[in-house]
């Protein structure tokens, strides 16, 4: 079930990209696509029946460990994402500094 | 215009109709919470081979540092790569910090400060159990950058002291790779564990494992620092 919720969000984020021409809104958009992924990959490894893959000292027998595998990978992937967003963000403040607006369409008048 | 932003949602629509009748249609994807993970690794992996060859009990952290050490270098140099690209856009002449709306009376200013060596100390717990917890430097080093975050937005005359954390930067990332030459002349392969492996579960414990999540926590730390004073600095008179 959570897949599909990644899924739509994933389309939202899609979506908003195709749509928005405000930078801020774009990245908005981004980060909400990003925020999918990562949920359906770590989804990917899930199992009810899991623990978190820590070993402990009590570990109970019969339980299993998620798959730390995507935890890992997503784990990479939020830290670029945040570098990406920072480096977005700044290229719409130059934007801002420059045009004085953050809608692309209006950008063209400007000398 | 509207045209426009139908066909942006049919497309949205279509594909995710797309994705999710692949996913039903495969043997590869299971379904939520149904995941065979002994198809994928052998339980007894974790418990045996995992703590005779990395020792980490987090066994994320073991995969993140310990297997693919080599891929989390590459992800902390896009994050500088990124930093250093924030840094060129604003960077320039002499810069000045942003005004705050409201001007900070004794009690905010003297309150974030005791907030921010808390927030401080939590961080470093987290970076120092990285390998025993949940955490680890990504976490630790963005729970720094929000203690400095605090300080800039309850004292209107705070300023980091961006150059510090520039060394600061320069000095982990070079350690990090000078940890894995040593790797590579001590042992066989770039980044590879040369110091003894030990008790899981102790703090010093997993070779390698916890110098270099400090080192990482101290990088990210720094770098999203070094954002973060990026943003809220404009140039001097403008």
């Amino acid at each position: 079930m959570i897949q599909y919720a990644a899924i739509i969000l994933f389309v939202f984020g899609l979506y908003g990209l195709f749509v928005n021409r405000n930078v801020i809104k774009m990245i908005v958009s981004l980060n909400i696509m990003e925020i999918g992924l990562n949920i359906f990959i770590i989804s990917i490894g899930f199992n009810y029946e899991g623990i978190a893959p820590i070993l402990t000292s009590t570990t109970a027998n019969g339980l299993i460990y998620v798959d730390p595998l995507p935890q890992a990978l997503v784990l990479t992937a939020i830290v670029i994402g945040v570098g990406t967003t920072a480096l977005g963000l700044a290229i719409a403040k130059s934007i801002h500094k420059t045009y004085n607006t953050f809608e692309l369409d209006e950008t063209g008048d400007a000398e | 215009m509207k045209i426009k932003n139908l066909f942006g949602l049919l497309l949205s629509l279509v594909l995710g109709v797309f994705i999710i009748l692949a996913m039903n249609n495969s043997e590869i994807f299971p379904a939520f919470g149904e995941a065979n993970i002994a198809g994928r690794v052998s339980q007894d992996y974790f418990a045996d081979a995992n703590v005779a060859e990395v020792g980490s009990a987090n066994i994320v952290t073991a995969i993140v540092i310990g297997y693919r050490g080599f891929d989390t270098l590459g992800e902390v140099t896009v994050l500088f790569i990124s930093a250093l690209g924030v840094a060129i856009i604003f960077g320039g002449k002499k810069q000045s910090r942003l005004d705050l709306q409201f001007k900070p009376n004794f009690m905010l200013r003297v309150g974030s400060r005791v907030l921010f060596g808390i927030i401080l100390v939590t961080s470093f717990y987290i970076i120092f159990h990285g390998h025993l917890t949940p955490g680890g430097g990504f976490p630790g080093g963005a729970i720094i950058a929000s203690a400095v975050l605090l300080l800039y937005l309850a004292d209107d005359r705070f300023r980091s002291n961006v150059k510090g954390f520039k060394i600061l930067e320069g000095v982990a990332g070079s350690l990090f790779v000078i940890i894995g030459l040593l790797g590579l002349v001590l042992a066989t392969y770039f980044l590879q564990n040369f110091l003894p492996v030990g008790t899981v579960g102790d703090l010093l414990s997993a070779g390698i494992i916890p110098v270099i999540y400090v080192l990482i926590g101290l990088k990210v730390g720094s770098e999203i620092s070094g954002i973060v004073d990026n943003f809220l600095t404009e140039e001097g008179s403008a």
